[in-house]
């Protein structure tokens, strides 16, 4: 079993296709995280405008993506468009797909974020004489970000494990990596090696928000 | 051919979409099956697993922690990798289908758990204890004081869950699965045509809208009074 799923071997032998991936993993981590973050932020702040105009298309925009798999948006950029002779990478299909479904999400948690702030901060700090942006900013944002952390952390968690569809359009991130590997050499042991790359990466974001949670839910008392 | 013409003979054309109509709609029977099944026994088992945990056994707590851990750090469509690809090395292969269903099921069990478990454990300590005093076994303290509280406090983020978990199912066109995308895939590589790849983008609309919007209505309702 253990020459068969762990094979040292086949892991020598892989590692270096494997750690390819997981640079790549990493790197699109970091370029995705901060695109729905600022996609997300963009949608909290028109959320602000309570203009049926505004907050119409907004809600059935946010909606929209959630009803829609990342995967199948995915597909529709990379193997749709370029019908409509605009062919994208895989990478900046990948780009796009978290920037508008992340976005989503990490929209809705600001959003909730910002609400959670009472009006009357608002008042007195555009009383003191800021701008409504500096009041967004100094005043309300800092504390929105702070009251809704743990779920952006949770969300940032589902993105990163989200960077895992990018194998379907030939991004050589982890699971793609490993897949090869795997068909390289005939053996599982690399698609469990990137398992087990997963999970000791992500591990220690899953039992910090476990902590968070509970402390949320203790402090409803 | 105007411009406007070729765009809708290009994404929107009629034939093609006529011919592909009954795979598409087998693709959407084919996601409704996963999604039912992922639903039912992922919850029922987050549900179990929370249940048995307050019983409090340490090593088997510590068992179910890591178990929990496990599936909220792996990335679903690496589970169904590793089930479809890596298990038949050891003689078990499970179909596409059942790749698909056992690896969300366990990916909804492990996060529902976290949910059903924060949520019994949010029900105040008093309240057992004041159960217990009046008479009640556990399991009646457990059944008809602590669980409707609980409950209760876990559908906001349980729907959410469940909605994004279910949204997975998408996942199987990897293993071969021929749910909506599959379908829409295959569909689109057989007549050189996008069109069903847009059928199957709206067949996933109008199954997941409704439930996205009724979500939203349940969330106001129970929603957490800070």
């Amino acid at each position: 079993m253990i020459e068969t799923f762990f094979n040292i071997d086949i892991i020598v032998a892989a590692w270096p296709i494997v750690m390819a991936g997981l640079l790549n993993t990493v790197l699109l981590s970091l370029i995705v995280v901060p695109l729905g973050l600022l996609g997300g932020l963009m949608l909290a702040l028109l959320a602000g405008i309570r203009h049926p105009l505004v907050r119409w298309p907004l809600m059935a925009w946010v909606d929209f993506f959630r009803a829609f798999p990342p995967l199948v948006l995915l597909i529709l950029l990379f193997a749709g468009l370029p019908f409509a002779g605009l062919e994208l990478g895989g990478f900046a299909c990948v780009a796009i797909a978290f920037f508008l479904n992340t976005g989503a999400y990490y929209g809705e948690i600001f959003r909730a974020g910002i609400d959670s702030i009472p009006a009357g901060q608002v008042e007195a700090a555009r009383s003191t004489g800021l701008s409504r942006l500096q009041a967004m900013g100094y005043i309300v944002l800092p504390q929105a970000v702070r009251n809704v952390l743990p779920d952006l952390l949770s969300n940032t968690l589902e993105v990163v494990k989200l960077t895992s569809l990018g194998s379907v359009v030939a991004v050589p991130e982890l699971l793609y990596q490993a897949r090869q590997a795997q068909s390289l050499t005939y053996n599982p042991t690399p698609i469990v090696v990137a398992a087990l790359i997963y999970f000791l990466l992500l591990w220690p974001l899953v039992r910090l928000l476990s902590r968070l949670e509970n402390r949320a839910l203790a402090g409803r008392h | 051919m105007s411009n406007w013409d070729r765009f809708t003979d290009t994404f929107f054309n009629g034939k093609v979409m006529l011919k592909y109509l009954p795979e598409i709609l087998w693709g959407v029977v084919t996601t409704i099956e996963l999604a039912v099944l992922i639903v039912l026994t992922g919850l029922a088992a987050g549900l179990a697993l929370a249940l048995v945990r307050s019983l409090a056994i340490r090593p088997l707590n510590w068992l179910i922690i890591f178990i929990v851990d496990l599936f909220r750090s792996l990335p679903p469509l690496v589970v169904i990798v590793l089930m479809y690809f890596g298990l038949p090395y050891a003689g078990v292969s499970p179909s596409g289908f059942v790749s698909t269903w056992l690896s969300l099921a366990f990916v909804l069990m492990a996060f529902s758990e976290e949910i059903f478990w924060a949520g019994i454990t949010s029900v105040h300590k008093g309240q057992w204890e004041a159960a217990r005093s009046t008479g009640l076994s556990f399991g009646e303290t457990l059944l008809n004081v602590v669980l409707p509280q609980a409950l209760r406090l876990t559908i906001p983020p349980l729907t959410n869950r469940t909605i994004a978990i279910t949204k997975g199912t998408a996942l199987g066109t990897v293993v071969a699965v021929s749910e909506i995308l599959g379908a829409a895939s295959s569909a689109m590589s057989n007549s050189y045509n996008p069109s069903p790849l847009m059928m199957g983008a709206a067949a996933y609309l109008v199954l997941f809208l409704p439930v996205v919007v009724l979500a939203r209505r349940l969330e106001k309702r129970f929603a957490w009074k800070r």
